[in-house]
């Protein structure tokens, strides 16, 4: 495999790595609201302050890791999206520091602030749909590069069915995978009340993101052909995808086995995200950017490389401790230490 | 037009690391005080060190959330506002960017544990232990990003190939020319400022009337102690960095010389250079009011009193730095020698007259120290960037090549503006809150109740 075959695959795992982690947290974000306007707050912010505030700076790292990986492995990248994302951009980065602050600011009082618990619900939300805005534009069609001038249309993004069906996936599924998250974390705790909270919130989400999956790839059809032809070449994988679905949806329903449950979820997410990633090839940014022509010099891929497998060495023993601690530590999840 | 959104893209940069710097030096110097306070608690068996330890954990985590968040900002920010520049020297930098994000990650997930393991281990060393990835992660991080600083400066491990790096050596621009005194300084100076930081804070606590007496007692003995062991590490760093800060002048010496002569008002070249302290320019850029240390330039750059120092005249005009980097320089070198040199009045007085280093006025110069130390740390970076201008990479692209032509870059100057507004002032009102009403002598009475 080439390099930046292997910088690509390594990079794509990382966005899934943070579409999982990330998701969990921003969905979080939105039910801790959802249930201090409910009034049934008290039943499940333990749980989601128990769990979320020793990791939020590492979700916040599988972000910072994946842009500083992309633009390294694809400097052109760089230019492109650089240029184009200038607004979209600068504004995740201000709801992302209001989330960031909050972690820290929770411990100290502010939770009990609606108008903290408002931002957080808020930006649980808005922060997934202003970056699905990179996501759309690689699609082509939304960049235009004039005389070494490289612009975003943002008439033609907000008026596309396929941005707007994007940001309703991305929401719909963050808040889907949080709430079989938390449910799993829930039945962990074994806090009953919480986890029939959660389980409702986590059936009710699944409908609207299999509606919202399936509307994305219609849109899709018609934005990018080659896209979506590429991706019907993996029918399998997508089957697979609906496959784990409907096992999830099943399990959350009988109530039973929630650790399998998220694992599906998660194994759902999997082959949607690499059979969209694998149809995207080879391009970056259609038609700026392939991963041939836009990759780095060979020397410095191969040391990007290189440098990842040895961080994957330090990271990974890590993470198996903090999950050690933090996830399937019983006395720590049920809130005894 | 064009030169105005090159002027925001620059300004807003400043801005973004003017904020980010104070933060990022809190992060990098804080959890080396936290590791030796704590280890000092278990070793001593005194239970006042591992409260130090534990407090300045609970502030340190405020500011940590700034710095990650401020951090993001700016990692964005470089593509954002210099798309250009990424493409190009994203082929030469991309090593020691990635690394340093590894190195964050690290941090970052043993920050976590650190946090929220307190007393759920049965040997304390073990919990002690996990500050050590903190510092170590902290530390590298800091490394990582400053060779990128380096290859700005120094730019070095590829060759030009029709405008395009070609050729490239990851390692060998890393570690270019200018790393090791670059890293040497900036771990120096983030390790004095974090230590200076607590100690100013200890001083202020002690300057402070308390109500009760024995709580004052109790209180002053846990403030003394904080600032005694902080002090000396004062002492150390301050030390090691006023020798860091003359292994930077010996490289800008011998490798960037406009830097250093911007930075001397250095105009002629010659031999027996005098050194130029303070004095300031009238409008035939003549220089007034300055003191001159006979050949100590010379001595300075090069550790030879008779060695040749270049001056500003051997430059293109449009290559050479703006002048008022020496006002910055020269506040910086100053800061740089009061800090150590307070230390030391600390400890004379502590050795020589007994209890009488806790005197008012010596207190208040010691919380004076606190503001001072970052005010360095500013003034240092803003010498160093400064002073490689036009260049964004030093020799190759300008600033202007570089630049967004986005004509979004002024509005979105206002908003990072206003982002940092308000963080600035929440990390302040939280961090009052958290001390305000638990102060420490309340939560060693609670401690050591526990304890019994």
């Amino acid at each position: 495999m080439s390099y930046e075959l292997i910088g690509i695959t390594v990079l794509w795992l990382f966005l899934y790595g943070y579409l999982i982690v990330a998701s969990i947290d921003f969905g979080a974000g939105f039910f801790a609201y959802y249930a201090k306007v409910t009034k049934k707050d008290h039943i499940i912010n333990q749980l989601i302050s128990r769990y979320l505030s020793p990791v939020w700076e590492i979700t916040n790292v599988f972000f910072v890791f994946f842009f500083v990986g992309i633009v390294g492995f694809f400097p052109d990248t760089a230019y492109y999206y650089g240029s184009a994302l200038l607004v979209p951009a600068s504004l995740a980065i201000v709801l992302i520091a209001i989330r960031g602050s909050f972690y820290a600011f929770e411990n100290y009082g502010s939770k009990d602030s609606t108008i903290y618990l408002f931002l957080y619900g808020a930006t649980g939300l808005l922060i997934p749909a202003s970056l699905s805005v990179a996501l759309t534009i690689s699609e082509g069609g939304f960049i235009v590069e004039e005389n070494g001038w490289v612009s975003l249309e943002y008439f033609a993004l907000f008026t596309s069915p396929l941005s707007w069906s994007i940001v309703a996936l991305a929401l719909v599924s963050v808040l889907f995978i949080s709430a079989t998250f938390l449910t799993f974390y829930a039945s962990r705790a074994n806090d009953q009340p919480a986890l029939k909270l959660v389980r409702t919130y986590a059936m009710f989400w699944s409908t609207p993101m299999i509606v919202a999956a399936l509307t994305t790839f219609i849109f899709l059809s018609q934005h990018n052909e080659r896209h979506f032809h590429n991706m019907m070449d993996l029918w399998w994988m997508l089957g697979l995808s609906v496959g784990f679905f409907l096992l999830s949806v099943w399990l959350l329903y009988s109530g039973k086995r929630y650790g399998l449950a998220f694992m599906s979820v998660m194994m759902q997410f999997f082959f949607a995200f690499f059979a969209y990633g694998i149809g995207h090839y080879p391009y970056i940014l259609d038609p700026y950017i392939t991963i041939q022509d836009g990759a780095t010099h060979e020397s410095m891929g191969i040391a990007l490389v290189i440098a990842f497998i040895a961080g994957l060495f330090l990271l990974i023993p890590s993470l198996a401790l903090v999950f050690k601690l933090f996830l399937f530590d019983a006395d720590y999840v049920k809130g005894k230490k | 037009m064009e030169l105005d959104t090159v002027l925001i893209s620059r300004l807003l940069t400043g801005l973004t690391l003017t904020f980010h710097i104070i933060f990022a030096t809190i992060g990098v110097g804080i959890p080396l005080m936290i590791s030796i306070a704590e280890f000092m608690g278990i070793k001593k068996r005194d239970p006042r060190y591992v409260l130090m330890a534990k407090r300045w954990t609970r502030g340190f985590i405020i500011t940590v959330a700034i710095g990650v968040v401020t951090g993001t900002a700016i990692g964005l920010q470089l593509s954002l506002v210099w798309p250009n520049f990424m493409q190009v020297a994203g082929n030469v930098i991309a090593l020691p960017l990635f690394m340093e994000v590894f190195a964050f990650f690290f941090e970052a997930i043993f920050l976590g544990m650190y946090l929220y393991t307190w007393g759920r281990f049965k040997n304390p060393y073990l919990h002690w232990l996990l500050s050590l990835p903190i510092v170590i992660g902290a530390g590298m991080s800091a490394v990582f990003i400053t060779t990128v600083n380096g290859f700005l400066n120094q730019p070095e491990g590829f060759v030009l190939e029709g405008g395009q790096f070609a050729a490239v050596n990851p390692m060998e621009a890393m570690l270019n020319t200018a790393t090791p005194s670059k890293v040497f300084h900036v771990l120096s100076s983030a390790y004095l400022t974090g230590a200076v930081l607590l100690a100013a804070i200890a001083a202020f606590m002690l300057l402070k009337k308390k109500a009760s007496d024995s709580q004052k007692i109790q209180s002053a003995d846990y403030h003394k102690k904080a600032l005694k062991m902080l002090m000396s590490i004062v002492l150390f760093f301050g030390a090691v960095n006023v020798l860091s800060g003359d292994l930077s002048a010996k490289y800008l010496g011998a490798d960037q010389p406009e830097k250093l002569a911007a930075a001397e008002w250095h105009f002629e070249t010659e031999e027996n250079a005098d050194l130029r302290l303070f004095g300031w320019l009238d409008e035939n850029q003549n220089v007034q009011g300055d003191i001159r240390i006979p050949s100590f330039l010379s001595f300075l750059a090069f550790g030879d009193f008779d060695a040749e120092v270049i001056g500003l005249e051997e430059f293109p005009e449009s290559e050479t730095p703006p002048l008022i980097v020496h006002y910055l320089f020269d506040l910086m070198v100053m800061i740089g020698f009061i800090l150590p040199a307070v230390s030391l009045l600390y400890f004379m007085f502590n050795f020589r007259k007994k209890r009488n280093e806790h005197n008012r006025w010596l207190l208040r110069l010691i919380v004076l120290c606190g503001p001072l130390a970052f005010l360095a740390i500013e003034l240092g970076w803003y010498f160093a960037e400064l002073g490689r201008q036009p260049w964004i990479i030093r020799g190759f692209m300008t600033v202007e090549e570089a630049a967004t032509s986005s004509p979004y870059i002024g509005l979105m100057f206002l908003l990072f503006l206003a982002l940092y507004i308000v963080l600035g002032t929440l990390c302040i009102v939280v961090l009052r809150k958290l001390f305000r009403g638990n102060p420490a002598e309340l939560e060693l009475e609670k401690e050591i109740g526990d304890q019994s």
